[in-house]
């Protein structure tokens, strides 16, 4: 439903010119959960936000790229016709539930607002839909609750309030910017199961940001690896955990803690995310790449997504994904993973 | 007047957030001081509304043979130099004084918190252009400004110069106002709580008028009822230099610097007015308070 084409996003600095994402394209289809991972500033939330075009403009500014959502572009629609997808269409969770419900209104104001704006809900028919919202993420007497200002509400709770107020008008796509980081585990996963339960019911998309690989793992359909504001890799979720074909990927599952290894030091990936601001020259991951011994640059251009079966898709990196990828093109797709299975 | 005020700032937001409005007024009436003041004023605000029927004198007509006399049991408040009632000129002087105090004050409130929300809502070169202005007008002593509007736009049509009076007050008084809220704006704008907003689909006004300027209500109310007794003193200070209120007309600064000049032989001169015009400040310091707290609720032990 939602098909992102080569999008650009830049913030100019004083520092210089920030690619926070730099050609991204990817889609998500109803009813899928699409998994985005990646390290801080990897440009995963941004690529996001610059979907409903929530970039603080200045510094940033979407340079490229198309967003079509049922015909609609929404990196270049006008803004009147923008703000009746947001809320409606496409809404968002945010990371951080203690500072995205405002303190002087009741949740009740704030769950009705969105069905006053874009469903034209009288006063009456908008209570017993927020009543119903929230009893749906389960939050006991929700009747009295509507009349509770966030402060009087725990931090799971505001949580539960920020879903049910993305899901009331029941939008097609939901975006979750790491809606379970601020949390504790128990609580994070009755959000997850929420969010599951309520995607099924509905059959919503959902596109999924987060850092923790053990939540991609338990929620996304498919996952897209984004490193220095480009995707490296992305597949279905089995394929991509069972079959990690860029050294990012598989130095990033590589760093999951394992209980099977106690008392070994953790492991991590040496060095630290390139410089943005900086002109980055072919794959830029190469300084990190333990694949790549000499730690100069690794090709002289940017590396494309190449397809190694039909819904597996690599950045090709000349130093070491292409020369492994190379021999077996020739050779049927059917043998392809299986083989790369093996080499890589 | 006070509540002709405190009213249409309420049916102004009545509309958009009635149930903050709802929780606010239940909270203030749990608040004795608040209450208190709130009372105080209003009695005030009426005996000034009604009293041409009250009075029980006319306030400019003087009685030279009688001349100042304590007060008794015809004159409550005793008599002037020129042997004028009191009670009456006080009487009068509350309407002056609590126009001037309220609408000035509301005049400034207006300006400033559209110039400091706009300002800090936008940002950028707009925030720098707009807060460089007020700047500038601070540079100019602000009493030089007042008197320099009164006297170009003076005419003889004294109802006309009753409100020259109030706006250019309020076009003084509106500089620091627009600083506060702008700094609250800033902070503010920056909580992700807006940014969800926008991703509800709310459009710029609905963010400004629903989620911005009830979140920077308490600042600015207090800082209203501050700037009240100001604007009263600035009015006092404008009369006594000719460009305010004529006599015989009267003002609560008026009496109370002709109280202070007759002081020592006839006290009372001074002690009503004064009397009355610190209950007024006290009252407006009390409710501005209670307002406060009554707005934000985060405040509310209950």
């Amino acid at each position: 439903m939602l098909v992102v084409k080569d999008l650009r996003t830049y913030f100019y600095t004083r520092a210089g010119v920030y690619r926070a994402v730099d050609g991204v394209s990817f889609h998500v289809n109803r009813g899928e959960t699409l998994g985005i991972v990646g390290e801080s500033g990897s440009g995963k939330s941004v690529s996001q936000y610059s979907l409903l075009r929530l970039i603080p403009s200045p510094p940033g500014k979407i340079v490229s790229g198309t967003a079509m959502v049922d015909g609609v572009d929404l990196l270049n629609c006008p803004l009147s016709e923008l703000q009746k997808i947001r809320g409606k269409k496409i809404s968002m969770i945010f990371q951080d539930p203690m500072t995205c419900l405002n303190p002087y209104m009741t949740i009740g104001d704030q769950l009705m607002e969105p069905l006053f704006i874009h469903d034209n809900m009288g006063k009456e028919d908008a209570r017993k839909k927020a009543i119903i919202a929230l009893e749906e993420v389960g939050i006991q007497s929700a009747e009295t609750r509507l009349k509770s200002y966030p402060h009087e509400l725990s931090g799971g709770m505001r949580h539960r309030v920020m879903i049910a107020m993305a899901l009331i008008t029941e939008p097609e796509l939901l975006i979750a910017d790491e809606p379970t980081t601020a949390l504790d585990v128990t609580v994070q996963a009755q959000i997850l199961d929420l969010i599951k339960a309520l995607q099924k019911k509905k059959n919503t998309a959902v596109i999924f940001i987060t850092h923790d690989l053990g939540v991609i793992a338990g929620v996304a359909d498919r996952v897209m690896v984004m490193y220095a504001g480009n995707v490296v890799e992305t597949a279905p979720t089995a394929k991509l955990f069972a079959n990690p074909s860029h050294p990012y990927t598989r130095a990033l599952l590589g760093s999951i803690p394992s209980m099977h290894e106690r008392g070994q030091r953790l492991r991590t990936i040496h060095g630290m995310p390139p410089d943005l601001s900086k002109e980055i020259v072919g794959c830029a991951f190469a300084p990190r790449c333990p694949d790549n011994k000499e730690k100069g640059s690794c090709g002289t251009t940017k590396p494309e997504l190449v397809a190694i079966n039909s819904d597996h898709y690599v950045a090709n990196c000349v130093g070491c994904v292409a020369n492994k990828l190379q021999p077996l093109k020739n050779k049927g797709e059917s043998n392809f993973s299986k083989i790369s299975e093996v080499t890589l | 007047m006070s509540e002709l005020v405190l009213d249409r700032i309420k049916t102004e937001k009545a509309e958009k957030g009635r149930s903050l409005w709802q929780d606010a007024w239940s909270r203030l009436t749990k608040n004795k001081a608040a209450m208190l003041g709130f009372g105080i004023l209003s009695l005030f605000v009426l005996l000034a509304i009604f009293a041409p029927w009250i009075a029980p004198y006319s306030y400019e007509t003087q009685d030279l043979v009688m001349g100042p006399t304590a007060p008794s049991a015809s004159h409550w408040f005793g008599t002037d130099t020129l042997g004028r009632d009191m009670y009456t000129r006080v009487l009068y002087g509350a309407r002056i004084s609590l126009m001037v105090g309220f609408i000035a004050t509301f005049v400034s409130l207006v300006v400033g918190v559209i110039w400091g929300t706009v300002a800090g809502f936008i940002g950028g070169r707009v925030d720098s252009v707009m807060m460089r202005i007020v700047d500038i007008m601070y540079s100019i002593p602000f009493i030089l400004l007042v008197i320099l509007l009164m006297v170009m736009f003076n005419s003889s049509n004294n109802t006309v110069n009753l409100l020259l009076l109030f706006f250019s007050i309020g076009a003084v008084e509106w500089l620091t106002m627009a600083r506060i809220v702008r700094g609250q704006v800033l902070n503010i704008r920056k909580m992700e709580f807006i940014e969800a907003c926008y991703s509800m689909g709310l459009s710029n006004s609905a963010i400004i008028f629903r989620h911005l300027i009830p979140n920077v209500l308490g600042p600015i109310i207090v800082y209203a009822t501050l700037t009240v007794p100001t604007v009263m003193l600035l009015e006092a200070f404008l009369s006594f230099l000719g460009l305010g209120v004529q006599p015989p007309m009267s003002s609560w600064g008026i009496l109370i610097s002709n109280g202070v000049e007759n002081m020592e032989e006839y006290p009372w001169l001074l002690l009503f007015p004064g009397l009355t015009f610190s209950a007024t400040l006290f009252s407006l310091n009390f409710l501005g308070d209670g307002l406060r707290d009554a707005l934000d609720p985060k405040a509310s032990k209950d």
